[in-house]
């Protein structure tokens, strides 16, 4: 067996040339076409948060004007959501560890995953022509509320198509993704053997399915409007702008989850590895992904306490946002159980798994602040709105993708990063993250309204540190970055499992060959994170101790 | 490449399998569902809210033309569900025939639509004509919801019956038969969907009174 799989060529060795690459039906070159393109499109919108950081380091103007800076959010935050934060986990580790992690050759439909990643491109290629033409891309905030998206003349149509065709990627996925799970997991696995990060990615499916033509439907409509004038939204026609907002939510609040829970996959497959330890609460972790995406569905009202809503509608949209707490909280219990007592090697992955849990807690807590109805209407549109949320989708979300990044790295390119340049880049980004946003929430209580390019002079030190957060977060950033694409070409050779998993993408080599395995993978008994000598309870530890 | 030293479920995404391809394209009519599910509520809230000028304004449909078209459409969803069973009873011939039937009947139906927009073009209602902007608000959101939803029904209407074709070629060069007939299923169901949504459209625009 071991001649056979030393002449298998890897994944990269099987095919040569460009267009092997960009017309690949291989769920692993698919997955890292994704990581070049989101990648690319990160950099830049972070490039942006950067500028609008740097413009609010002073009152007043210090770089860009009023509408510039109307623009340049708008920008970042289109791009942050529909290029990088939306397909960023599911697309690029779904495509790549799912086949693996159900160990089996490939998605469902791989020629349909192809499609996803060209639609993508096109969205992507959309969003970026708005920059060349007309009054340049829309200044209206990546919520395109009306009616000012139906009269502003920047090119809100065009960045609306971009988010249409970006949607239609992301359904396809999520639907590659269900009948993968349904389908294609190997012999002897049923849904509860399957890794934590597949049950995430299935309950992520689900709401990408099911939320995002509503979005589609609604942006077409927002062109049709803009097109023909008709009164469907903009009240000085006799539209109703109210009726745009819940359409808009009912797939934006799912969104959130869109974004979550891939990134709390990932820190159900991380945590488990680096405590060699089994995951405590396998079942509630499961299926409270399911739970949340379920009732993520009903709570988009909590966007809109302000913008006129009836007494109990506000109130039971107030009261399903605190259910949704649940569910969060019962994976961060069973996260923290499941490093109790075990062995934890503290390794990259694991910080920022960690980081997620101490960042998306944050995020989870503010959220609760503004899922309260009458706390909103003091801090709803302020500063702390924006921190709240980069906390769960830059914090959580990102945070979670570094650390899959991080995790897989070895099992994608057969190499191991520089270790201490990936801790400085980790220090660096969680110190600078943290003194970015949370200055943020303060100034937000004080009343700092969000969505301008001035403040009043009293904000003044806690947008300077904010400032300054954003130049050590960015540091880091770029060393993550300088460390890992480095380490791709040079790294040292690590042998298939460096982390010493168990689960099934573990047990081909790294990288894998075309169709992954070579044999039948072999299922750990017991369970996906059943490790064979790890510590399961209190008692067998204390009676290890003693001997 | 080097098949043979690979792990390869039989029902890889690579290989052919039929209850996966169907299983997707049922998880795809959800949503379908949902895009029109989206327009619909549009509809609802606005018919809610503009009762008597959405009754003013669905005078102007001709209920003929749109009964016949609902025939039309429900005989094609007939017709193609016959296609499969011939198809799955070896019958190649009939099978493609009913398939050519469907489509006819699917552009009989885009004939029907465009005698109808046209007769509402010529009378200046869709939007931004000058007819149009004379009608009181609620009427304008009336045409406009017609044009919109069945105009994306059309939309569909044509897809699905460049799918049907797509699958006769497939019958025809053997890729598709009495063992593997689930691209023509597939189409099948799409086809269904496209009657189902015009199901709706029917009482929503010409019936309700
Ligand atoms: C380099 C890191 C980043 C920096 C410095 C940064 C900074 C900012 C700033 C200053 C704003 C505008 C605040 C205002 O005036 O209202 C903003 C808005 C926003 N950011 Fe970021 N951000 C970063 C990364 C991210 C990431 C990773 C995401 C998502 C995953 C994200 C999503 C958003 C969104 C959705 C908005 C709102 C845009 C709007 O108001 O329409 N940002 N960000
Ligand atoms: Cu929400």
């Amino acid at each position: 067996m071991t001649v056979a799989a030393l002449s298998q060529p890897n994944f990269f060795q099987a095919k040569k040339g460009i267009a092997s690459w960009l017309f690949t039906l291989d769920h692993k070159r698919i997955g890292l076409l994704y990581l070049y393109s989101i990648g690319f499109f990160f950099i830049v919108a972070a490039g942006l948060g950067v500028l609008m950081r740097l413009e609010l380091l002073n009152p007043g103007r210090d770089l860009i004007d009023a509408q510039t800076y109307n623009q340049v959010f708008t920008l970042h935050g289109v791009i942050m959501i529909f290029l990088f934060i939306i397909p960023s986990i599911p697309a690029v580790f779904g495509n790549f560890a799912l086949p693996l992690l159900l160990g089996t050759d490939d998605v469902a439909f791989p020629k349909l995953n192809l499609i996803s990643w060209w639609l993508y491109v096109i969205g992507a290629l959309f969003a970026l022509f708005t920059l060349f033409y007309g009054d340049g891309p829309a200044d209206t905030g990546w919520t395109f509320y009306a009616p000012y998206s139906v009269r502003t003349g920047t090119n809100v149509s065009m960045t609306v198509m971009a988010a249409f065709v970006l949607g239609f990627s992301s359904i396809l996925t999520g639907l590659n993704f269900i009948v993968t799970i349904h389908r294609l997991k190997t012999p002897g696995m049923g849904f509860n053997q399957m890794p934590l990060f597949a049950w995430s990615l299935y309950a992520t499916a689900w709401i990408q399915l099911l939320a995002t033509p509503i979005i589609g439907i609604t942006l077409l409509m927002i062109v049709a409007e803009r097109v023909l004038g008709i009164g469907l939204f903009d009240p000085s026609i006799g539209g109703d702008p109210i009726l745009y907002q819940h359409l808009f939510w009912i797939y934006s609040h799912p969104a959130v989850y869109i974004m979550a829970l891939p990134a709390m996959g990932i820190v159900s497959e991380v945590i488990p590895t680096f405590a060699q330890r089994t995951i405590f609460g396998y079942k509630a972790i499961a299926y409270s992904s399911m739970a949340i995406a379920f009732v993520g569905y009903f709570v988009w009202g909590h966007h809109m306490f302000t913008s006129g809503m009836s007494g109990p509608a506000g109130f039971i949209f107030s009261i399903l946002t605190f259910f949704v707490a649940i569910p969060t909280a019962v994976k961060v219990f069973n996260w923290v159980a499941t490093l109790y007592k075990g062995s934890i090697s503290i390794e990259v992955p694991l910080l920022f798994a960690l980081a997620f849990i101490f960042n998306f807690s944050i995020g989870g807590l503010t959220g609760l602040v503004l899922g309260a109805l009458a706390t909103d209407v003091h801090v709803h549109d302020t500063h702390f709105v924006v921190a709240h949320f980069h906390y769960v989708m830059f914090g959580g979300a990102g945070f979670a993708f570094f650390g899959a990044l991080h995790y897989w790295f070895p099992k994608i390119w057969g190499k191991m990063y520089n270790k201490a340049m990936a801790n400085l880049a980790f220090i660096l980004l969680f110190i600078g993250f943290n003194l970015t946003y949370f200055p943020m929430l303060i100034v937000g209580i004080m009343g700092m309204p969000r969505r301008y390019y001035d403040y009043l002079p009293e904000f003044h030190e806690m947008n300077m540190l904010s400032t300054f957060g954003s130049w050590i977060m960015i540091t880091g950033l770029i060393i993550m970055i300088i460390n890992l694409v480095v380490s791709k070409q040079r790294g040292a050779k690590v042998s298939g499992n460096p982390w010493n998993g168990i689960t099934l993408d573990w047990q081909t080599s790294s990288p894998p060959p075309l169709h992954n395995f070579d044999k039948m993978p072999v299922l750990p008994e017991g369970g996906p994170y059943n490790y064979p000598d790890a510590i399961s309870t209190h008692e067998e530890k204390e009676k290890k101790d003693d001997e | 490449m080097s098949q043979e030293h690979a792990f390869v479920l039989p029902n890889s995404g690579h290989n052919f399998d039929a209850k996966s391809s169907k299983m997707g394209m049922w998880l795809f009519l959800y949503t379908e569902l949902l895009l029109f599910g989206g327009l619909f509520l549009v509809y609802m809230i606005y018919r809610y809210l503009n009762q008597d000028a959405f009754l003013l304004a669905s005078f102007e449909l001709n209920v003929w033309m749109g009964a016949t078209n609902t025939i039309v459409l429900l005989t094609s969803s007939m017709t193609i569900a016959m296609a499969i069973t011939a198809l799955q009873k070896g019958n190649k011939k009939l099978s493609i025939t009913l398939s050519w039937v469907t489509i006819a009947a699917a552009i009989v139906f885009l004939v029907i639509k465009y005698f109808e927009w046209g007769a509402k073009f010529e009378h200046g209602y869709f939007p931004g004509m000058d007819h149009y902007n004379e009608l009181p608000h609620g009427e304008r959101l009336y045409f406009y919801l017609y044009f919109f939803m069945t105009g994306l029904h059309a939309v569909h209407v044509i897809v699905g019956a460049v799918f049907i074709l797509f699958v006769i070629r497939g019958i025809q060069k053997g890729k598709v038969t009495k063992d593997r007939y689930s691209l023509l299923e597939n189409s099948g169901l799409y086809w269904h969907l496209v009657d189902l949504i015009w199901i709706y459209l029917f009482p929503l625009f010409y019936l309700i009174h």
